[in-house]
């Protein structure tokens, strides 16, 4: 790792001023895989502005209709919040599934979709449930906030604090590990929101990050259920191929993630 | 037994410190004026040294010295050797390239070691590696055998036309011919056995010291044989004599092999010592282990079998390609020769075997033994064909097995092995019962109706251990001896000391071996400790590998113990006025049979060093030595089974049942080896289904973190149901064969076997990852 | 350069350090609590996790100035003088270690996973939450045998106290 300047912000807009002082500054939120990153040489930040203290970004809250999940939230406190289990019994589930026990004590949720790996869980549930992405600057609507691997709409000492959901009619996840990192290979969402829309994304897929399945969220609309998805065909063309999945078998998980998340969503 | 000797499951010794932070590896080890080194590695998998700038590095903070490989040459470093000399048919011996601890000109391999930065910290000397300048020119690379092996093909090392180390071969060819010119049957398989990288947790580490005064080095390493460790050092490095060099292997986190050969870190740090008159720490991490501990596997078969009109074995044919990597490592030449060909017999009764062996160059990192080293290769090749053969001849996989097992003992095999002794059809019998092999094809048809594929697969191992008998390894071009050494002391007052050449990292020597002492003397383990893995105490020893430590080196104590206790005997009928012959030692004690007289073990021992009443002519003191040979290899041998079930739809396996019955011969700790056992067989799982080393095409390692080699994790893998049965080797007193390999030298073929049983179809290479599986049964 | 304080063992400690110096290092080199270990560059491997502040987590993935303030558990700190935690003695009885080299790590998640889940463990779930941490020697067999053993121990414990 190169030298940096580490220093713990005590708000959003302490954060804000300090990242703005930095020459290269990075904000730091469980560091699960911005501190990977340092240690291989492969990010340099001058600065390193650490989040997860801030308590105006840590918590959960329910209301009405609407999960919030603040930012510096770890993945263990969503996976364990009996509200969250209640109004979004998926979103939980996926948290339990990021990564490993060490890492969803540290690892949050912001920190997740800044950095918008395109193997990362969070992303999918935040597409697919049309989550609303707030920063100290504005409102994002989560199809407008991916932009592709590693890419975000975010600006340059954007900060993101809360990540608001809205509670769905049924909502489910499944996710293939990627065998040695443990990443998702291929994890779908499915949700059915509360007017009856369908929206499905898939995470661990695409070439270009988390993503829509435009075949699965039109079967679904039609009728709601796995078998729904048994003459889905997947294109494999724009899809990721490595030495754990080629594109067509990663086309045919996006299929059967999909089934076995409408089985989860009930 | 007793409850602390020979057959009872004792709790190790030595778990305290490890269970509570105290173990002492050696990155642990702090020296007073310690500096650090960070290697400079080439990015590219070959290419020419052009340059290399320093200057910049050399005015950055910390910064002690820049050494290069040039320097080496300089100043007279030795190469690295390999110390197994193999003949090719032809008769002309291996043609080896030169390989620089620091490579001064050229670069063979992505992560070769060009310069080491010498820093105040670790810090400092990565910062500072970044500021050398290394201007390499790249040339053409040559990623795998088949790329090597292709007329044209870019070469590696002059020495070397065509990329071949050697053409080898064993066997009667005139007579495999013959055999399959009279075959009914003639089964034959194409194999790929994956590259492997045998990351013991423990990265590789060393400390060295050079002490000024005494003109002495001093080097902490993690080494699974220190002793040869120094040999090789002096003999062929020349980093300094014997006498001036001490090497300590002190508690080594897991080796599987990669922690037996003398790597060029050491070798730098040893010289860089005294050039910085620092001592100098080195401390690798995952990502240079993975370019630079010696790999495993990478053969290329095929292999026919030829079978007459009643499915008994006529004749096997075997041509592989075996990948050393960019250098010959320290025992590479002998992997996929005289640890692997030997071994192709398998279980059975083959009466003509030819097997061709050839070694080639490619620009990876070199190819050496992990664990089970040739004979995984072996066995899974039998193993694999074995099921063929059944599959292809409509018969169970079972009775044909037992229809071509060796039944006689000893037996002699085509290709230079005897086997002592053995009872096959009682290990797949244990095996069978154990996982219900009746009542499989119910469950298979139950599985069926829940949409999943179910499969079973066997697998009957042998291998050879106890590395091995020193003549005979010596005729065969090794360049050592393989016996094992041990000095026993006992103390004034009764306590005793067991010195071993055979190092523990991981099997659990200090309990094991103690128990070999309890039970000869009746004392408790608690008065008995094992001193390893310090070439200043122990004097000489060869190490642990080749599950060797206990048939090798336990002989070995039995040995020095019988010394001691002749002249205790002596000491104890002269004490007590009674003849030697009559003196019986029991609970500690040693006794007049038939009498109540008695005198105690630290008695005796006391009355050894204060020598006021010795038998007349007697030395003082109650210490001796004895270095074993052992006569023969051993061979363990067994039946795994494995039952999974393949989820069609995404193609991940998971296992139903996997059971083991090993004949290790007699069992000193049967929690040791159990342990041993799990262990094997997660690595032999792990190759079936997780692991494999990739290179793309300009030879880049695809998969050089944990993020993209799959270790085997606990979810991975199942409960294991492990069985004995016993037949004691004749070979040593002790009746043992070794334990550490078996799990990894009969895990793979099981669980393919049982894949493929379980898709309906053959067309499946290690590791058969969800990806592959999905496609072999999809297409 | 910083200062940075944190309580270690129930030690209030102080080191001077470099910003980009992780937990793990202060613990080895400053601490000179050389019991956690590191197996990885890539934070997968788990030998070296330590409890902050309750926590599971791995002291390889923090920097020192993120564990400021906080309280720390090492594998030197489990036990109580001469008696060994109740996970210690459950690795030791069913031989759940080898080289012992992923052991501290391995032990320190698995009290973590005991707490989590308390008595209602099985095979199953030890071996899913054990993800995080890699063992080369034991094939786990023993490990998770030695988890559910400690997870029975410690419910008798609490039960006594």
């Amino acid at each position: 790792m190169y030298e940096t300047n580490y220093h713990r912000a005590s708000s959003v807009a302490d954060a804000a001023a300090t990242f703005a002082k930095g020459t290269e500054s990075k904000f730091l939120a469980g560091g699960q895989t911005l501190l990977p990153v340092m240690k291989q040489r492969l990010a340099a930040p001058s600065d390193v502005i650490d989040l997860s203290r801030v308590q105006e970004m840590i918590g959960i809250e329910v209301s009405g209709d609407t999960v919030t999940i603040k930012a510096a939230t770890p993945h263990y406190d969503v996976a364990q919040s009996d509200a969250v289990r209640k109004a979004i019994p998926a979103l939980a589930n996926l948290a339990s599934m990021i990564g490993d026990p060490a890492v969803r004590y540290r690892g949050t949720i912001g920190g997740s979709l800044a950095n918008n790996d395109p193997a990362a869980d969070y992303p999918a549930a935040v597409l697919a449930l049309g989550a609303t992405v707030k920063t100290n600057k504005r409102s994002i609507a989560a199809d407008d906030f991916f932009k592709g691997l590693f890419s975000t709409a975010l600006e340059d000492g954007e900060i993101i604090t809360a990540v608001s959901f809205p509670v769905p009619a049924k909502a489910g996840y499944a996710k293939f590990p990627n065998p040695a990192s443990r990443f998702a290979l291929t994890g779908v969402f499915v949700a059915k929101t509360k007017a009856g829309d369908v929206r499905a994304a898939a995470t661990g897929a695409s070439q270009s990050g988390v993503m829509r399945v435009p075949a699965i969220e039109g079967a679904l609309k039609t009728n709601w259920s796995a078998a729904a998805l048994d003459s889905v065909k997947i294109p494999s063309n724009g899809l990721l191929a490595d030495i754990h999945g080629s594109a067509d078998y990663r086309a045919n998980l996006i299929k059967v993630m999909g089934q076995r998340a409408v089985t989860a969503a009930g | 037994m007793g409850v602390e000797g020979i057959g009872a499951r004792v709790v190790r010794k030595e778990d305290r410190r490890f269970i509570t932070g105290q173990g002492r590896y050696v990155d642990d080890i702090k020296m007073v004026g310690m500096s650090y080194a960070h290697f400079i590695r080439s990015p590219h998998a070959h290419a020419k040294v052009k340059g290399l700038d320093s200057a910049e590095a050399m005015k950055m903070p910390g910064v002690i010295a820049v050494l290069t490989g040039q320097q080496l040459v300089d100043d007279k470093v030795g190469n690295l050797i390999c110390g197994w000399a193999i003949t090719s048919k032809d008769g002309s011996p291996m043609k080896m390239g030169a390989w620089p601890a620091m490579a001064p000109e050229t670069v063979r391999f992505v992560g070769q070691a060009v310069a080491v930065v010498i820093a105040e910290t670790r810090n400092q000397a990565k910062d500072a590696a970044e500021a050398v300048v290394v201007n390499y020119e790249e040339l053409p690379a040559v990623p795998d055998i088949a790329a090597a092996i292709k007329p044209g093909a870019p070469q590696l090392h002059p020495e070397a036309p065509g990329n071949v180390v050697y053409d080898w071969h064993l066997g009667d060819e005139a007579a495999v011919k013959d055999a399959f010119s009279k075959a009914a049957n003639v089964v034959t398989l194409d194999l790929t056995n994956n590259r492997l990288v045998p990351n013991a947790m423990e990265p590789r580490a060393a400390i060295a010291h050079y002490d000024q005064a005494d003109e002495h080095y001093t080097l902490y390493t993690t080494s699974q044989n220190p002793h040869v460790a120094r040999l090789v050092l002096s003999a062929f490095y020349n980093i300094a004599p014997e006498n001036k060099l001490r090497v300590i292997a002190p508690d080594v986190g897991g080796g599987f092999g990669s922690k037996i050969y003398i790597y060029p870190e050491e070798m730098v740090a040893l010289w860089a010592s005294k050039k910085v008159n620092r001592p100098v720490k080195w401390t690798g991490d995952r990502s240079e282990a993975f370019l630079t501990d010696a790999h495993g596997r990478d053969h290329v078969s095929k292999a026919e079998m030829a079978f007459d009109k009643d499915n008994k074995i006529l004749g096997l044919r075997v041509k592989t390609h075996a990948n050393f990597g960019a250098y010959m490592s320290l025992f590479s030449s002998a992997v996929p020769t005289y640890l692997y060909a030997t071994l192709l017999s398998g279980q059975y009764v083959i009466p003509a075997i030819y097997a061709e062996v050839m070694g080639v160059y490619t620009n990876t990192t070199p190819v050496d033994a992990y664990r089970g080293a040739g004979r995984p290769e072996a066995s899974y090749l039998i193993e694999r064909m074995m099921e063929t053969a059944a599959r292809q001849l409509k018969v169970d996989p079972t009775e044909l097995r037992k229809k071509n097992f060796i039944n006689q003992f000893p037996y002699q095999t085509p290709v230079i092995m005897a086997y002592d002794i053995g009872d096959f059809h009682a290990s797949i019998d244990a095996a069978m019962k154990a996982i219900d092999y009746a009542g499989f094809p119910a469950r298979k048809a139950k599985a069926k109706a829940d949409g999943k594929l179910r499969g079973i697969g066997i697998s009957c191992y042998i291998e050879a251990c106890g590395i091995a008998p020193s003549k005979a390894v010596g005729s065969l071009g090794a360049g050592v001896g393989l016996w094992e050494s041990a000095e026993i002391r006992v103390n004034p007052v009764g306590t005793i000391e067991v010195l071993t050449g055979s190092h523990s990292h991981g099997q659990g020597h200090e309990t094991t071996f103690c128990q070999i002492i309890a039970e000869r003397l009746g004392v408790p383990l608690s008065q008995v400790s094992i001193i390893h893995g310090d070439t200043d105490k122990v004097q000489f020893g060869m190490g642990t590998y080749g599950s060797r430590s206990l048939a090798v080196g336990g002989t070995a104590i039995v040995k020095a113990m019988e010394k001691v206790e002749a002249k205790a005997r002596k000491i104890a009928a002269h004490a007590l006025e009674a003849s030697e012959s009559d003196i019986v030692i029991e609970n500690g004690e040693f006794k007049v049979t038939g009498t109540d007289k008695s005198i105690a073990l630290p008695m005796v021992a006391l009355a050894a060093y204060t020598a006021h009443n010795l038998p007349d002519g007697m030395e003082p003191g109650l210490k001796e030595t004895a270095f074993y040979d052992p006569t023969n290899f051993t061979f363990p041998a067994g039946a795994y089974i494995c039952e999974l079930e393949v989820d069609p739809t995404t193609g991940k396996t998971s296992f139903v049942n996997f059971v083991a019955a090993d004949d290790f011969g007699r069992l000193i700790n049967p929690m040791i080896v159990e342990g041993q056992v799990h262990g094997g067989l997660a690595q032999g799982i792990g190759q079936a289904l997780l692991e494999g080393a990739v290179y793309d095409g300009s030879g880049q390692l695809v998969t050089a973190s944990f993020m993209d080699y799959t270790m085997p994790r606990a979810d991975d893998l199942p409960s294991f149901q492990l069985s004995h049965t016993t037949t004691l080797c004749p070979g040593n007193p002790l009746g043992v064969k070794g334990c550490g390999e078996a799990g990894a030298i009969g895990a793979s073929a099981a669980v393919i076997n049982a894949i493929t049983d379980a898709i309906g179809n053959n067309k499946l290479e290690m590791p058969a990852t969800p990806d592959r599986v999905w496609h072999a049964i999809h297409g | 350069m910083s200062t940075v304080k944190l309580t270690v063992n129930g030690r209030a400690v102080s080191v001077d350090v470099e910003d980009r110096t992780l937990l793990v290092h202060v613990l080895r080199e400053n601490l000179n609590l050389t019991g956690t270990h590191v197996g990885c560059d890539t934070s997968q491997c788990g030998a070296c996790v330590v409890h902050v502040d309750g926590r599971a987590v791995k002291s390889c993935t923090m920097l020192a100035g993120q564990a400021a303030g906080s309280n720390v558990t090492t594998i030197e700190g489990l036990a109580k003088g001469d008696e060994l935690h109740p996970m210690q003695a459950a690795f030791r009885d069913n031989h759940g270690l080898q080289c012992g080299y992923c052991t501290p790590g391995m032990i320190m998640s698995a009290v973590d996973i005991v707490h989590r889940h308390g008595g209602n463990l099985d095979e199953e779930t030890v071996r899913h939450e054990l993800e995080g941490n890699i063992c080369r020697c034991t094939g786990y067999h023993n490990i998770v045998k030695a988890v559910l053993d400690a997870a029975g121990r410690m419910k008798v414990a609490q039960a006594a106290e």
